[in-house]
């Protein structure tokens, strides 16, 4: 059976604007795509652990020494926009509606 | 004789410290032959001829004032850095409009390493958008062309990286290898590519696509070289917390000990499976039998679940995708959609016009296997499989000391053949795609052509063994002989 895909729902999930054409064709080969994945649920069985990292390391620590890091200006420094020393947005809560 | 930019890494760092050649003329042979085949063949996106005389001028002068004992095996060396390893104050856009603008505040550890031996950076090399593709057809710039055939791909995602040293546009290169994208296009290029075990080159500065997948490699002319290169980037950073904790071995030393007694396994089911080009599976087959004859023994191995492992990739590495490219937001780098009303919707506009369609398709695909009620049945089991993976692998180096394998099951194919069929394109790496989720190293190197064209052989050893795979490597290399050159290049003065 071919997995089906809300394109709609995962588009606003992974904040990507699609236009008509792309979700039809994404729609269409992601479902492709996911009945080859499927292949994955026939092998692994309750008992096998899974792995994130193929060199698992743990609590990776390093000597708490200050030293220089990125100034202020670099970091602005490919912002789109930028004002008074800080990234510019356009806003981010809910406007009232006007009039 | 064979042009400056055509020689090896190694024999041009023997020349220079004979005084025989300067930096400079290296560079400038280079340059040269940028200028007369880059138009065509589409290697670089940016190139730093203004840093390059520098750093040649700094290498000759350190000649000149009689340190040339003291001077870093990589000194003086063109050297080319696929567009996704940051560069302090040079544009780097991982093959994407979304970082068009982007010029980073800071340098890659590999490049950090390789400036301060005196290497020299000729230009930053196009690849597929932020690393995924199998053909560089995804790069939002253009496409790159294969020098032993225009109308074909260099394959991907490092294809601008394999291309220039096979064009003499570099003497090496670096690129990186997230399921086999060194050491895919290094094979249809007809390079050495090698993908070294994980964490063994940080990757810091590596734009990162899937971090537990991603590898820093190396392109080259040779074994030698890839090891030399190998050596001068690799070792512990702090700053990747992934970094393996010892330090960088000399990957050289050894390299010529042979392969006596060395034990080769072979998947038999991957030389006999449908789709596997015959050109490709008779060079593979003869380089086997080399290997033999120089003493090594060819046994087979099994890795049962190695054909689940490309179905495992292919949710494993676009989760991992989904999750980092979350960054590109619009807000501190690259790209901005004009015109948004809020700040959501300006992320959203942003990415919708920045990221080209392979990237849309991977993100959507890894957020729909890690969205509410699918995590279980596709990452969680797709990290199982990738367990069963490492679990074969482990089993297969209790036999034999390497495996040995085609690169892709085809040569270069030409330019759109692939690129309505995403599954067709992703069967290129059906070979590579184990190794990186198993962290273990892989090199390809030429072993003969087919119709023409390159064909790769891989070899795959246990981790952090690459002193086993350069040294096997470098027996059949020698044993081979590989000596055609692209078309491209053959009919160029010295």
């Amino acid at each position: 059976m071919t997995p089906t895909i809300d394109v709609d729902h995962v588009a606003r999930l992974a904040r990507l604007v699609l236009t008509d054409e792309e979700r039809e064709r994404f729609g269409r080969q992601l479902a492709l795509i996911l009945e080859h994945a499927d292949r994955v649920r026939e092998v692994a069985a309750a008992d096998v652990p899974p792995t994130s990292h193929p060199i698992p390391r743990a609590n990776v620590l390093r000597a708490d020494e200050p030293g220089p890091s990125l100034s202020h200006e670099d970091a602005l420094a490919n912002a789109p926009e930028a004002e008074a020393g800080m990234f510019r947005v356009p806003p981010i809560t809910e406007r009232e509606e006007e009039g | 004789m064979t042009a400056l930019c055509d020689r090896t890494g190694h024999d041009l760092a023997a020349a220079l410290r004979a005084g025989e050649v300067s930096a400079a003329e290296i560079l400038a042979a280079t340059t040269a032959r940028i200028e007369a085949v880059d138009a065509r063949v589409g290697a670089f996106l940016t190139r730093t001829g203004d840093l390059a005389a520098r750093q040649a001028a700094t290498v000759d002068a350190r000649l000149a004032a009689g340190e040339a004992a003291a001077l870093p095996a990589v000194a003086g060396i063109p050297l080319a850095l696929k567009d996704v390893l940051t560069t302090r104050g040079v544009r780097t856009t991982a093959g994407s409009r979304i970082l068009e603008p982007y010029v980073p505040p800071y340098d890659c550890t590999a490049w950090e390493r390789l400036a301060a031996a005196g290497s020299v950076l000729v230009g930053k090399t196009n690849c597929d958008e932020f690393a995924m593709g199998s053909s560089n057809e995804n790069s939002a710039y253009a496409p790159v062309r294969n020098p032993w055939n225009l109308d074909t791909v260099p394959g991907g995602s490092s294809g601008g990286s394999a291309a220039a040293v096979a064009a003499g546009e570099a003497v090496w290169a670096l690129g990186t290898d997230t399921g086999g994208s060194v050491r895919q296009p290094a094979a249809l290029c007809g390079v050495v590519g090698l993908k070294p075990t994980y964490g063994l080159v940080s990757r810091y500065g590596l734009i990162a696509f899937a971090s537990s997948l991603d590898h820093v490699g190396t392109f080259t002319r040779d074994v030698r070289d890839a090891a030399t290169l190998l050596s001068a980037i690799a070792g512990h950073d702090p700053r990747d917390a992934t970094s393996l904790p010892e330090p960088a071995g000399d990957y050289v030393r050894g390299l010529e000990d042979g392969v006596r007694g060395l034990r080769v396994g072979v998947v038999e089911e991957w030389l006999s499976m449908e789709g596997i080009q015959p050109g490709v599976r008779d060079a593979v087959s003869a380089a086997l039998d080399r290997l033999e004859g120089l003493g090594a023994s060819v046994v087979p191995v099994r890795l049962p679940h190695a054909d689940y492992a490309l179905s495992a990739y292919y949710l494993i590495a676009p989760a991992e995708c989904s999750s980092n490219l979350a960054r590109y937001d619009g807000v501190r780098y690259g790209a901005r959609a004009a015109g948004a009303a809020d700040v959501v919707e300006m992320n959203a506009r942003t990415r919708g016009a920045g990221f080209g369609d392979e990237v849309k398709r991977r993100i959507m695909l890894g957020t729909y296997a890690l969205s509410a009620g699918y995590y279980d049945a596709y990452y969680g089991q797709a990290q199982k499989v990738r367990t069963l993976v490492i679990r074969d692998f482990e089993a297969a180096f209790g036999q034999v000391d390497v495996i040995a394998s085609p690169t892709s099951p085809t040569t270069a194919f030409r330019l759109g053949e692939r690129t309505g069929d995403p599954l067709a394109m992703y069967l290129s790496d059906i070979f590579t795609i184990p190794a990186n989720l198993a962290g273990v190293p892989g090199i390809s190197i030429p072993c003969g052509l087919a119709d023409g064209l390159p064909v790769g052989f891989q070899l795959m050893g246990r981790l952090r063994d690459e002193a086993t795979v350069l040294r096997a490597a470098r027996a059949l290399e020698d044993a081979i002989g590989f000596a055609a050159r692209p078309p491209l290049v053959a009919g160029l003065p010295a």
